[in-house]
């Protein structure tokens, strides 16, 4: 996917966030007024402050993954209700679709809610005294779509999280897994072009947690949707995004695809959450090959650019010479060695300080 | 030293109680010595209410209104002729309620005239039989919550309509049908906007704190001078009185939602209009419905009261009945009004539990059923009644209505019972009537009414200091020196009297009691059930059996006090020590605790703060008995503020006497819930 995203990236980005602060507190504005720009989480804690986003700029584009991790605390979520706009921003600028809706008045908003944007919730916010098929119509129902449209529509839905049977059930007769289906066919119900996911599998049991992840990509790879997703789980971060933010207190400390977060973290707080990471699992060939030489005699086999390495490991490691890693159409676009998987498995482990001097 | 001093809260308690030892002890009791008594500054308080709640009322902004009768404009004054309208307006709705239960044609009248009506007798409003009636309630009760309800509510109208009780009791139902509804919708909307607006919230909280206190008397008597006498009156008194929990809980449970609620209902595209009527209100349906509950208990605890400003129905009746001291009469009207008071409690609790079910694909006679039963009972009740009248040729057709007494009665019965008991116990009441009175209750009264003003505030003061710091301090002197100043501070340490001797008993049974209930499943059940059913009491039905023992003393004030208010005192242990986490009772058990050491050292610590908050409403529930104990006859606050009822002038001294109740209450609240929460954190219970 990230292929598509650089033949987009000309294009004007779906979300634009442009220094967006949201500082909590009586008289944040007048603060941030005077810290020009320069915000210090600890100084405004004294004044009675609490900093929840720090100077956030990044773009989304048309079809991108972006998943925002971070902590507890670390802003994550508060930055997902600036650009939803369920909380105003306390400074910057957000655009969506070039639109800046920090500007837009409250029914613009509205119509903007009702026809681009989904949100799914972490503990599934379902309406307790309508069933699944009017939990999941809901979003047209308040636009004003005829009730026969919105219950077809509805239907649909339930079809495509796999609900069928279930429409007349009421949010309580579900298990959590089944909730947060109906959440997320509720929020895709308008056929919205941003989608929103706060921490949507957090409150799930792990294996129920495992098979809601591959739900999800399986309906991410039909529908292509632009998605801004917030989750804890660092694990799961690496397992969807197209890229990742790193979060910490507000700031966002990187922001960068997976790979990149796991070869290269930014500062010392990355590297500690990249430390654990088990990396045959997590990184592409593509993200490790080396440039195809011609020149060079290679083994008999191939391996493709875009599989973890752990899939493919068995082989390369087996083989005495270089592998070549092909695209999808079959064409080499670089090489792969035994001795580079080895150090990009457990090079860093063992000698740490000269891999950074590197 | 000073170090010791700081931490050990005991030390300074100690040290207080010696200082106000002293007080008392060296204070001279002189009318002209401001530490004994503070001189009575705000004594024009009440006059200048009366003096402009006359203007306001005869004065203030007169229009030209048009009296039909003498065919001419007339100069009257704008708020004398809105409440004019209101009342109006409210009596028309309770007539018409009232006249479809009982027949009549005030309805009827509203829109002709008596002239019409008098030329048109078919245009009398036939009232519906009992049997109607009665079978709705029960069907209701059957579609609410089964079979078990649906038997408690047709037995309980059968016994009202068997003993002659029928008339009143709906009259009565009227009254609460229409106050009760108006009571809910003024209360949602004031909910839901304090819920929206921080600053209404701040607005309101205090004055829902104040209402809750204000004894229900003071209520009536600005109505009276507002609205007059009448239904209507007794009604508005009610709404003003149930609106507040209403209020408490729209708001409690908008709040207990959540963000996350209210951000899925904008994220697909709600406006607030429909955020409010399709996400919010119905998603908080539950808490909602029991503030609907609050209301209609509130309302009957009203009902009695009501009638003293010209409420009709069982009210009145029973007042009547205690005031000849006919026991018999009185209990029969009070098991009337308790059983309304079940029935209306359970059923909207049960429409409260109650979860919708979807009926998508059932037939019609299924999904109808409630109703065409309704419809079958309505017609063969007709028919009965019709058949009644061939049955019953002379008198009394008893399948249509049984008339206001003339239904069975076991008056006599009760009465000789009660006779009997006097007879047999005569002495043995006696003696602890007497000993209650002369040994304990005089002395202690003595006691507080020989206490020198400033020992009183240095003592609340303090301990408001020592429990909360400067802030609640201050909060407790100001409440304190607002009755100070008025001229009823004796009366106030009267008040104080009677419910401090009863909370302390209350507050003893209630631990105790609660405790040994807690022990076990069963036990607990039926404490909850007993504290469920006896709530349900309007606090005026006490007097009638401590009336039959005690007669017209202050026992039998105390003796209703203890009773009425050891309910929450019992609830609250109860529900505190049930929720002492499982966890830390196994703690206990692994350490190898007994019984009462783990009472003593992991249940009672840990539920002491919910006890305080318990202690905190057995202290609401006595001082609002302490006032209608001022029916049995007391020397308090409650007797003046009865006075003034019948008093021409009696607004300002009625309002400012409600205020003095309240304060003693709130100066009370004020210190224990600061320690309960103070508690609360420290344990990390919240």
């Amino acid at each position: 996917m990230s292929t598509q995203n650089a033949t987009s990236l000309s294009d004007e980005p779906v979300i634009r966030c442009d220094s967006v602060y949201k500082i909590f507190g009586d008289n944040a504005e007048s603060m941030l007024k005077k810290a020009n720009g320069v915000v210090d989480a600890a100084k405004f804690q004294a004044a009675g402050c609490i900093v929840g986003v720090n100077n956030a700029s990044f773009d989304i584009h048309a079809g991108e993954l972006l998943i925002i991790m971070g902590l507890s605390g670390s802003g994550k979520s508060t930055l997902l209700r600036c650009i939803s706009r369920l909380t105003d921003a306390t400074a910057g600028k957000i655009f969506i679709e070039g639109e800046d809706i920090l500007k837009m008045n409250n029914k613009q908003l509205i119509e903007l809610r009702r026809n681009k944007m989904g949100m799914v919730f972490q503990n599934f916010a379902l309406l307790p005294h309508k069933t699944v098929l009017e939990n999941i119509a809901f979003p047209l129902q308040v636009k004003g779509v005829s009730t026969q449209e919105s219950v077809k529509k509805a239907k649909e839905m339930v079809d495509l999280v796999g609900l069928t049977g279930r429409e007349d059930y009421f949010p309580r007769q579900l298990s959590g897994g089944q909730q947060q289906r109906v959440g997320i066919a509720r929020s895709l119900v308008i056929e919205p072009d941003i989608w929103f996911l706060d921490e949507p599998f957090s409150a799930l049991d792990p294996l129920i947690r495992k098979e809601m992840q591959d739900e999800f990509l399986r309906l991410q790879s039909v529908l292509h949707k632009t998605i801004l997703f917030v989750t804890h789980d660092f694990d799961e971060a690496l397992r969807l995004a197209d890229r990742i933010a790193i979060m910490k207190d507000g700031i966002i400390e990187q922001l960068d695809t997976p790979a990149n977060i796991v070869l290269n973290p930014a500062t010392e707080y990355v590297r500690k959450f990249t430390e654990e990471v088990p990396r045959e699992k997590v990184l592409k060939i593509e993200s490790v090959m080396d440039a195809f030489d011609p020149l060079e005699s290679m083994s008999d086999f191939t391996v493709p650019h875009n599989v973890v390495i752990e899939t493919v490991a068995e082989v390369i490691l087996n083989s005495s010479k270089p592998v070549t890693v092909v695209d999808d159409a079959g064409q080499a676009v670089g090489a792969i060695t035994a001795a580079k998987i080895v150090h990009v498995l457990f090079g860093s482990h063992s000698t740490k300080g000269s891999e950074n001097a590197s | 030293m000073i170090e010791l001093f700081k931490q050990k809260k005991s030390l300074q308690f100690i040290l207080l109680l010696v200082i106000f030892y002293l007080l008392n002890h060296f204070i001279v009791p002189a009318e002209s010595n401001v530490l004994w008594r503070l001189p009575p500054l705000l004594k024009w308080f009440p006059l200048y209410i009366n003096d402009s709640i006359g203007y306001l009322m005869f004065e203030w902004w007169p229009i030209e209104v048009y009296d039909p009768d003498i065919q001419e404009f007339e100069q009257k004054p704008l708020v004398s002729q809105f409440t004019r309208v209101i009342s109006g307006f409210i009596l028309f709705q309770i007539e018409f309620i009232r006249e479809i239960m009982l027949g009549g044609a005030k309805t009827v009248v509203t829109f002709s005239s008596w002239d019409w009506v008098t030329a048109n007798p078919w245009a009398r409003m036939p009232g519906l039989p009992w049997t109607v009636i009665a079978g709705g309630a029960t069907i209701l009760g059957y579609a609410l919550a089964g079979r078990r309800l649906a038997l408690l509510v047709g037995l309980s109208m059968t016994y009202i309509s068997v003993f002659g009780q029928w008339e009143p009791a709906m009259q009565t139902l009227s009254f609460v049908l229409v106050a009760a509804p108006v009571s809910v919708f003024i209360g949602l909307i004031l909910g839901i906007w304090a819920f929206r607006n921080k600053t209404v919230e701040a607005v309101l909280n205090p004055l829902l704190n104040m209402a809750q206190i204000i004894p229900h008397f003071s209520y009536l008597i600005p109505v009276m001078v507002f609205f007059g006498i009448g239904d209507h009156a007794g009604a508005i008194a009610t709404v003003i009185f149930a609106t507040p929990p209403m209020v408490r809980l729209t708001l409690l449970g908008l709040k207990k939602l959540g963000p996350e609620v209210a951000e899925s209902g904008m994220m697909s595209g709600c406006t607030n209009w429909q955020l409010l009527t399709n996400v919010l209100v119905p998603t908080a349906r539950r808490d909602i419905l029991i503030g609907v509950n609050q209301v209609i208990m509130q309302c009957l605890a009203m009902v009695v009261l009501a009638s003293l400003i010209g409420a009709k129905g069982l009210g009145i009746d029973l007042l009547i009945a205690l005031n000849r001291l006919d026991i018999g009469k009185a209990t029969e009207i009070g098991i009337c009004i308790v059983l309304i008071a079940i029935v209306l409690d359970r059923m909207s609790l049960a429409w409260a539990n109650k979860q919708t079910d979807y009926f998508s694909s059932l037939s019609f006679i299924e999904k109808h059923k409630y109703s065409l039963l309704f419809a079958a009972l309505f017609v063969i009740a007709l028919g009965l009644a019709y058949v009644g009248q061939f049955i019953f040729p002379e008198g009394f057709n008893y399948l249509y209505i049984v008339p206001h007494n003339k239904g069975m009665s076991i008056a006599i019965y009760l009465q000789s019972g009660v006779d009997w008991i006097w007879d047999t116990y005569f002495f043995a009441l006696k003696v602890f009537n007497e000993w209650l009175i002369l040994s304990v209750l005089l002395p202690v009264k003595a006691a507080y009414l020989g206490m020198p003003v400033i020992a009183t505030f240095t003592l609340f003061m303090g301990i408001g200091f020592i429990v909360g710091g400067l802030r609640v301090a201050l909060t407790v002197g100001a409440l304190l020196l607002f009755i100070a100043l008025t001229q009823w501070w004796d009366r106030a340490l009267i008040t104080a009297y009677l419910m401090s001797v009863s909370v302390l008993v209350s507050g003893i049974i209630g631990i105790t009691v609660g405790t040994l209930c807690a022990q076990n499943a069963r036990s607990t059940r039926f404490i909850l059930t007993y504290c469920d059913t006896f709530q349900t009491f309007p606090s005026f039905i006490y007097l009638i059996p401590v009336m039959m023992l005690f007669g017209i003393t202050d026992t039998a004030v105390v003796i209703a006090i203890i009773v009425y208010a050891s309910i929450p005192a019992l609830r609250y242990t109860v529900e505190g020590l049930l929720s002492v986490p499982e966890t830390l009772q196994d703690a206990g058990t692994m350490s190898g605790v007994n019984r009462v050491q783990r009472w003593l050292t992991i249940e009672l610590p840990m539920s002491f703060p919910h006890i305080a908050l318990g202690l905190n409403q057995t202290v609401v529930f006595a001082l609002s008995m302490v006032i209608i104990g001022a029916m049995i006859g007391t020397d308090d606050l409650g007797q003046l503020i009865l006075g003034s009822l019948s008093d021409r002038n009696g607004v300002g001294n009625g309002l400012i006497l409600g205020v003095c109740v309240a304060c003693i209450g709130l100066a009370i609240d004020q210190i224990l819930r600061t320690w309960a929460n103070q508690r609360k954190q420290a344990l990390g219970l919240n």
